[in-house]
């Protein structure tokens, strides 16, 4: 456990994807099976407990401590699963020797509800404070340590030195605590059986359309297509098997049982998920949402926001996988298979017709809805393949909204930029106080980075570590206008809203933060 | 004797008025007695202070010669008499030369402990107890939630996080006197040779460690020579936490940035400041350590002086030990955590 909650520790305090890389890969070579398998299982969130409620947590503190003195304690901590950890008595059990994270997992996997209380004291009786952090984490379900399912399967790939995609496919055949996996990563074992009914395929990826590439390319190969704001998905449906994946992999099936219900087909779909009635009516961003990142939905909202998908591509046709036909051919296939599904849930993405990248040009900049946020243009006789190979598919993008914000924060960067203050928390005005509404770490030149590192240094209020907070108040600070391709509601952030993609389109060193955008112009574009 | 009649506080600080002297003062007085070289206990501009012969030595180092009018070095153990008060001077365990006061008159002791703590320190030496009847403790680390690590464990993790990276370098704060000689012999202790990089803060404080017989190995200043084209990768260096946010720390390669400091123990302290490798190590006693020793001294009242007074007093009360806070004012909360 101890090991385990090393781990943890360090993920949570380490900004840097290499450093985070290395970290778990270095936790996969140096522990042994199961418990390597268990740390990957938490960190992808594929172990869970009868879940422990805060309640109880208080509850079992207070049987141990005096009430006050929790209370101090919990005011200046702030986190109750830490205060928790800190605070619970010794009893002299730790020191003697570390519970091994696999042990912690058996006893409260075979716990019944009402023994669990009795269990999780014991655990904690033996455990020092990181492993009971860890531990608490673990039975509440709140583990959050800045890594994500996609990072931890990089790791692994990198750690076995094969393709991420190839962890993928197999993922959702796979169980903790994944020892066929680790043998096969480590070249003792051969590959795990793709096991999963209706398995995840990887998907296909676009690259930006860059300044030239449009002149080396014949507008005849490619088919042009809206790229619509929603989120991709693959839906797939096989031998009474339904599910529907996220672009990366994760299965969503359960947020979406309106649309589960309708995939009475037999194959798998690659479309993006919306929101709304097709054709004519699609949602918002915003709307989709509603819909996201939640394990339970309410009828209501299911009802005010019906999901479909606006279907790109076929991958399994029937029972025969179609990825390596050309596009031109999987289109065909494609529309016929549209055809059978319930219009309301799945609809085909219509064919954008143009005659040369000047007439769609035109029609990217007057997309013909809100939702569209550009083009993307796909290679006619390319095959489907896993990543993101450059030439096949390109997506060009619609000129995204741009705000003019204050720089409130700064942080160092990193590799060569370590030497500057690279990356800007920034912020609008809401009444008469700066609110942060996005982080950009690109956009400007290396002369720029230059002058606004000077802007910093000479501007600092306070320093935080790395980071520095810079004088921001009406009449004294630097603007910047930030470009960002879409706008979200957010709970999590103090302003309300969450920008996708921002980045510095231009320093505004003429206006006066006083003149910068205000709030409301953030959250009028929501809706 | 009231015990308040013998010791109790004043804006200048803790002051004996049958003795006529200030303990560990906060503005210039006739006479101090010093606990230890801290500079919120160790202030210039006395007219006499009374402090052991390293806590002097280290007073001329941060402050020049002329740091007092007089200085008297006080022996470990030796009863000096002054106005006819007895005072004592025992170890604190706190940084090199560090003492606890003990204060007597009419069968009345008060020991004032400056800061201390319990747990083993290769750099200095180790805390006496000494029964009293008021104990005035220290409370930097209050609260039940402070529970410091054994320090041998967290020398591991750093030393650990230098194998796991070799590449980067790692950056050390620790406070110029005690800490950053403490983690120094702890990492030698650990078994680790090569050249340790210090802050030009340190160098002096190293200096006198090294002639105090605290062997600290090779240490060699963190400046960029460019004839040797070190870049520092894979280097340890060590400097106060101050210059981490400076330029200074700029010539370092990726630096892991580690903070020893009993504040670690709390996560959103270390993500606040940025560090990503925080090493929990702290000079002063944390809770167990502070009921620990209240109850070890049998003092029948206790007063609490800087930091998270009001958990302790709490404390005591739950104990039935009369307590309260004594609200001196000019030392620092996070000063030499
Ligand atoms: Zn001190
Ligand atoms: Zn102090």
């Amino acid at each position: 456990m101890k090991r385990f909650a090393e781990l943890l520790d360090r993920l949570l305090l380490t900004s840097s994807r290499n450093a985070k890389l290395k970290l778990m890969i270095d936790h996969f070579r140096e522990m042994p099976d199961p418990e390597r398998g268990l740390a990957l299982a938490a960190l992808t969130g594929e172990l869970s407990f009868s879940s422990v409620k805060p309640a109880l947590l208080r509850t079992l503190i207070m049987e141990r401590m005096d009430a006050v003195l929790f209370t101090y304690s919990y005011d200046y901590v702030g986190d109750l699963a830490e205060t928790v950890s800190l605070v619970w008595p010794d009893g002299g059990l730790a020191n003697d020797r570390d519970i091994p994270l696999s042990y912690a997992v058996d006893t409260l996997h075979a716990v019944s509800r009402s023994d669990a209380p009795k269990v999780l004291v014991s655990l904690l009786d033996r455990l020092e404070p990181p492993s009971r952090f860890a531990l608490i984490k673990l039975v509440t379900g709140g583990l959050r340590v800045g890594v994500s399912a996609r990072l931890a399967k990089q790791a692994l790939a990198d750690f076995g030195n094969v393709e991420v995609h190839e962890i993928e496919e197999l993922w959702h055949g796979l169980t903790p605590p994944y020892e066929e996996l680790f043998a096969w990563l480590e070249g003792l074992g051969p590959k795990p059986e793709q096991a999963a009914f209706a398995p995840f395929r990887p998907v296909m990826l676009s690259t930006p359309v860059q300044d030239s590439d449009l002149s080396k390319i014949d507008p005849a190969d490619y088919a042009a297509e809206w790229k619509w704001d929603g989120i991709r998905v693959q839906a797939v449906s096989e031998n009474g098997v339904r599910r529907l994946y996220s672009r990366t992999g994760d299965d969503i099936s359960a947020t979406f049982p309106d649309l589960l219900e309708a995939m009475d087909f037999e194959g798998a779909l690659d479309g993006e998920l919306l929101v709304g009635t097709p054709p004519e009516h699609v949602g918002t961003f915003s709307d989709l949402q509603q819909r996201l990142n939640r394990k339970v939905v309410p009828m209501k909202t299911i009802r005010e926001y019906p999901a479909f998908v606006r279907c790109y591509d076929l991958l399994i046709d029937g029972d025969e996988d179609v990825r390596t036909l050309p596009l031109a051919e999987r289109r065909q296939r494609l529309e016929r298979f549209v055809t059978t599904l319930d219009p309301a849930r799945f609809d085909l993405s219509p064919i954008v017709d143009f005659n040369n990248w000047e007439h769609l040009e035109r029609l990217r900049v007057a997309p013909p809805h809100p939702i569209i946020e550009g083009v993307m243009l796909k290679r006619l006789d390319f095959t489907y393949v896993a990543g993101r190979p450059k030439g096949p598919w390109f997506k060009w993008k619609r000129d995204p909204h741009t705000v003019d914000a204050v720089l409130m924060y700064a942080q160092r960067g990193h590799g060569k930029r370590s030497g500057y203050y690279s990356d800007y928390t920034f912020g609008v005005w809401k009444g008469d106080e700066l609110v942060p509404v996005g982080k950009a770490y690109f956009g400007f030149t290396d002369e720029e980075l230059r002058q606004i590192d000077k802007f910093i240094r000479d501007n600092t209020v306070e320093r935080f570590g790395p980071v520095r907070s810079v004088r921001a108040e009406p009449d004294h600070g630097l603007v910047l206008e930030v470009a960002f391709e879409g706008l979200a509601r957010s709970a999590r952030h103090k302003s309300g809203v969450a920008m996708r993609f921002p980045r510095v389109s231009r320093l505004r060193w003429d206006k006066p933060p006083a003149e910068a955008d205000r709030l409301e112009a953030l959250t009028a574009m929501l809706d | 004797m009231n015990p308040h009649k013998l010791l109790h506080p004043r804006p200048e600080g803790l002051y004996c008025p049958p003795g006529d002297f200030y303990i560990d003062p906060v503005r210039p007085v006739d006479r101090a007695l010093i606990t230890h070289g801290h500079s919120d206990h160790a202030r210039s501009g006395h007219g006499h202070v009374l402090a052991t012969r390293e806590t002097l030595d280290i007073m001329a180092i941060r402050h020049g010669e002329n740091f007092a009018g007089a200085s008297q070095v006080a022996k470990i153990g030796e009863m000096i008499t002054i106005n006819g008060v007895r005072v004592s001077f025992h170890p604190a365990g706190h940084v090199l030369g560090s003492v606890q006061i003990a204060v007597e008159l009419d069968g009345t002791r008060i020991v004032a402990s400056g800061d201390y703590k319990r747990v083993a320190d290769p750099t200095c030496a180790p805390f006496e107890l000494v029964p009293c009847d008021v104990f005035i403790t220290e409370a930097t680390f209050g609260l039940p939630v402070f529970r410091h690590p054994r320090p041998e464990d967290e020398i591991a993790r750093l030393l650990k996080s230098m194998t796991q990276f070799p590449e980067r370098s790692h950056l050390v704060g620790a406070y110029a006197l005690g800490k950053a000689q403490r983690v120094i012999r702890l990492v030698r202790d650990a078994g680790y040779e090569d050249t340790i990089f210090i802050h030009g803060a340190l160098a002096r404080l190293c200096d006198y460690y090294v002639s105090q017989g605290i062997d600290l190995g090779k240490l060699s200043p963190a400046t960029i020579d460019r004839t040797a084209k070190t870049d520092f990768s894979g280097a340890l260096v060590v400097g106060p936490p101050s210059a981490f946010a400076d330029r200074w720390a700029r010539r370092f390669p990726d630096p892991v940035a580690a903070f020893a400091s009993g504040w670690m123990r709390i996560r959103q302290r270390a993500k606040q400041r940025g560090v990503e490798l925080p090493i929990i190590l702290s000079d002063h006693s944390d809770w167990d350590e502070l009921i620990l020793t209240i109850r070890q001294t049998g003092a029948s009242e206790v007063w609490v002086t800087h930091g998270r007074e009001e958990a302790l007093v709490r404390w005591c009360e739950l104990e039935g030990i009369k307590a309260r806070p004594l609200h001196l004012v000019g030392y620092e909360d996070e000063g030499d955590a």
